[in-house]
């Protein structure tokens, strides 16, 4: 995924002499996951620039230099040192389409690793869409797949509104054979990853692999697990949501973030709005817990698994 | 053997002064400690008299502005203002030094350097009316929103003039801040990262002495805000913000040698805002009357008057043909906010997203079916 991630900045670059790459680490190092190795290389210091330190500040210029018609890709080094530009996020790179009335858009490329799984220490597993979900303003995407990764990229890059782009950080070394042809989709469309008729795993990013395993597993019960990869939590794509929801009768939701006013209790309350009379249970969620993110030793007990999945689904099934 | 002897052979390591020199003497990007003044001095002769008439001009009508904006807030037609009354000098020099490729980044407190900038006088205040965010077109003004968020609007100005020069067009950023705004981080950074791509940009720091009611004594120990510029490795300077005629000079030096290649400057412009932070301030808190009434004495728009008059730049008829604008400018600003603005309930879906998600389509069709039904009630 890290080189299709790769590929998707050097083709944008080549394609859109406005694409400009900056953050900590980008330019010779090629960042510290080697998204943008090469690059510098390639496109010269200018278009990917090596920033100080300064997560505001790197922000904070972009929406600048998108101001005066570049295209800006930011990376933030980790999902928790992406907080000191949250004010820039908010209450400029979101808000100002709508505070000049349409006249000036940020086409903003916001790309933030994500999530745990991959033994970091404090403050390098966090996952903070809920944040910039709640944000009007903000797309908010987040590839589980290697030709997500590029197809989503590119679309972030070429679109006119600001994108937070999440990559979650333990697939950078998932390996598939990468299919640059296929079509670049719009952003804020789900896709279903594996159909089924006992439930719907309604997922995204880090947790997809896993609920495709729960899947798999789950035949051993019996059950006929679907499993929907959402790919864009804004715009949200109620209507796939609630087509899949209703031919199945019954979802679980899946994402390692925390549960509390997380992704999950939104697309429970949706489906619930739209599907009500179609559901045979109660959307269930399983999600991290709701804790700072744990020490890398103890992860994998906050991180939700195949069994937690599949307990879910258990309970899923006590009225029919 | 002695650790003496170690001495020559140790390498002195490459982050040390020692070995690489120090990077800039600092002496030269200093402020000198009193700041620059021409009004009432002898350098007064060399500018331009029509230049200063416009000065003079533009500070007339920015105080009758001022004066407009603050009764509007009392009668209940502008939500709030916050004047620039006594501040006014630093308002118009900072529009009289951009070009029209150049980009204004304003602060609340700047709607006389938008409006001096070309901008239309009513359309500035669309913000502080409460109609809508930004009455402006920000591209073809090259005026950015006026900014609420402390110093946020900075790094935007450094980028800005950065992508410009990238770009090949020569285009000079002004950011205009307040005295509290330099100790927001996003001042820090945007400093920071002006100097380290020697973007041209200029920011102006208006020290109008207090942030709401905390005075600087309590905001800053530097010697000077504009000393805060060498420790990034740019020149500050130290400016009489209440002398129109220096600061257009300060700032206009500045523009050109960040449009010349010579990347930024912090400019700290000593003022006083002689109003209240804003309508809904209570100035006598916190400050003593006396203190205004001393910096009355400074008063921009009297210094100009009496200093122009002096040098015989400045007649009864000039100063009433300026009067006179300003008074028309007044009656336009009444009679517009007497109208109640004509809004759009549905525009509030509009300019979210370039398109509306599905979502935001489904919240405007209930919001139109609620308008349907009130208005058929
Ligand atoms: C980030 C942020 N924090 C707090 C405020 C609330 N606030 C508005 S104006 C102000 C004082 C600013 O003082 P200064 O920068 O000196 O500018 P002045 O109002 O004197 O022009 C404060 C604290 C704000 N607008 N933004």
């Amino acid at each position: 995924m890290a080189q299709a991630l790769n590929a998707a900045l050097r083709d944008e670059m080549r394609a859109d002499p406005m694409v400009h790459l900056l953050g900590e680490d980008v330019g010779a190092l090629g960042g510290v996951f080697r998204i943008t190795d090469g690059l510098t290389a390639e496109f010269g210091a200018d278009r990917c620039l090596d920033t100080p330190l300064a997560e505001a500040g790197i922000l904070g210029t972009a929406i600048g230099m998108a101001m005066y018609g570049l295209r800006p890709v930011v990376e933030m080094q980790f999902d928790a040192f992406a907080y000191p530009a949250m004010e820039q996020l908010v209450s400029h790179v979101a808000k100002m389409r709508n505070r000049t009335a349409g006249r000036l858009a940020l086409p903003i490329t916001v790309r933030i690793p994500y999530g745990g799984g991959i033994g970091g220490v404090e403050h390098h597993s966090d996952s903070s869409e809920a944040y910039y979900a709640s944000t009007p303003g903000l797309h908010v995407v987040t590839p589980a797949t290697v030709d997500d990764a590029y197809g989503l990229l590119r679309a972030s890059i070429a679109s006119d509104d600001p994108v937070i782009f999440l990559e979650p950080k333990r697939l950078y070394w998932s390996k598939a054979e990468l299919n640059t042809s296929a079509a670049t989709e719009p952003i804020g469309r789900a896709v279903l990853r594996r159909p089924g008729n006992s439930a719907v795993l309604i997922t995204y990013g880090p947790s997809l692999p896993v609920c495709l395993e729960a899947a798999e597993a789950a035949k051993a019960e019996g059950w006929d697990l679907a499993v929907l990869d959402l790919r864009s939590l804004v715009p949200f794509d109620d209507a796939t949501v609630a087509e899949v929801v209703r031919s199945v009768g019954r979802a679980v939701v899946v994402h390692e973030s925390t549960g509390f006013g997380g992704i999950g209790a939104e697309i429970a309350a949706r489906v619930t709005e739209r599907c009500f009379h179609h559901l045979a249970a109660p959307v269930l969620r399983v999600t991290g817990f709701d804790i700072p993110y744990p020490p890398p030793m103890l992860e994998h007990h906050h991180l939700p698994g195949v069994d937690r999945i599949l307990d879910a689904v258990a309970k899923l099934q006590w009225e029919d | 053997m002695t650790v003496l002897d170690h001495r020559p052979t140790t390498p002195v390591p490459p982050w040390l002064p020692d070995a690489t020199g120090p990077r800039t003497d600092p002496a030269p990007l200093l402020p000198d400690h009193t700041p620059v003044r021409v009004l009432g001095t002898p350098a007064l002769a060399k500018y331009d008299p029509e230049l200063l008439r416009d000065l003079y001009r533009r500070l007339v009508i920015g105080r009758r502005y001022n004066q407009q904006a603050t009764t509007l807030t009392k009668q209940g037609r502008l939500a709030v203002y916050p004047s620039s009354t006594g501040q006014e000098a630093c308002e118009v020099a900072a529009a009289t030094v951009l070009r029209a490729e150049d980009w204004l980044f304003p602060s609340y407190r700047d709607t006389l350097a938008v409006v001096g900038r070309g901008v239309d006088p009513l359309a500035a205040l669309t913000l502080l009316r409460g109609s809508a965010h930004t009455g402006y077109d920000p591209l073809a003004t090259r005026t950015a929103p006026l900014c609420t968020p402390l110093a946020t609007q900075a790094p935007h100005a450094v980028g800005l003039a950065h992508a410009a020069r990238l770009r090949g067009e020569s285009v000079v950023a002004l950011a205009m801040l307040g005295d509290g705004g330099t100790s927001e981080g996003d001042f820090h950074e945007a400093l920071n990262f002006a100097a380290v791509l020697n973007a041209p940009v200029v920011f102006l720091v208006q020290n109008n002495g207090y942030a709401i009611s905390v005075p600087l004594t309590k905001q800053s120990a530097a010697p000077s805000l504009a000393h805060k510029a060498v420790g990034y490795g740019m020149p500050g300077r130290l400016v009489d913000g209440n002398d129109a005629v220096a600061v257009h000079e300060v700032l206009a030096e500045a523009m050109d040698r960040a449009r010349n290649g010579g990347g930024p400057t912090l400019v700290e412009a000593l003022t006083y805002r002689l109003d209240a932070h804003t309508n809904a301030d209570d100035a006598t808190r916190y400050r003593e009357s006396e203190e205004v009434e001393a910096w009355r004495e400074h008063d921009p728009l009297t210094l100009m008057e009496r200093h122009l008059r002096a040098a015989g730049v400045l007649d009864d008829a000039l100063v009433a043909q300026a009067t006179e604008q300003a008074e028309a400018l007044a009656a336009t600003m009444r009679a517009e906010f007497h109208a109640e603005p004509e809004l759009d309930p549905l525009s509030l879906f509009q300019h979210v997203y370039a398109e509306p998600t599905p979502q935001l389509r489904e919240q405007a069709e209930q919001l139109a079916a609620e308008l349907a039904a009130e208005a058929g009630a």
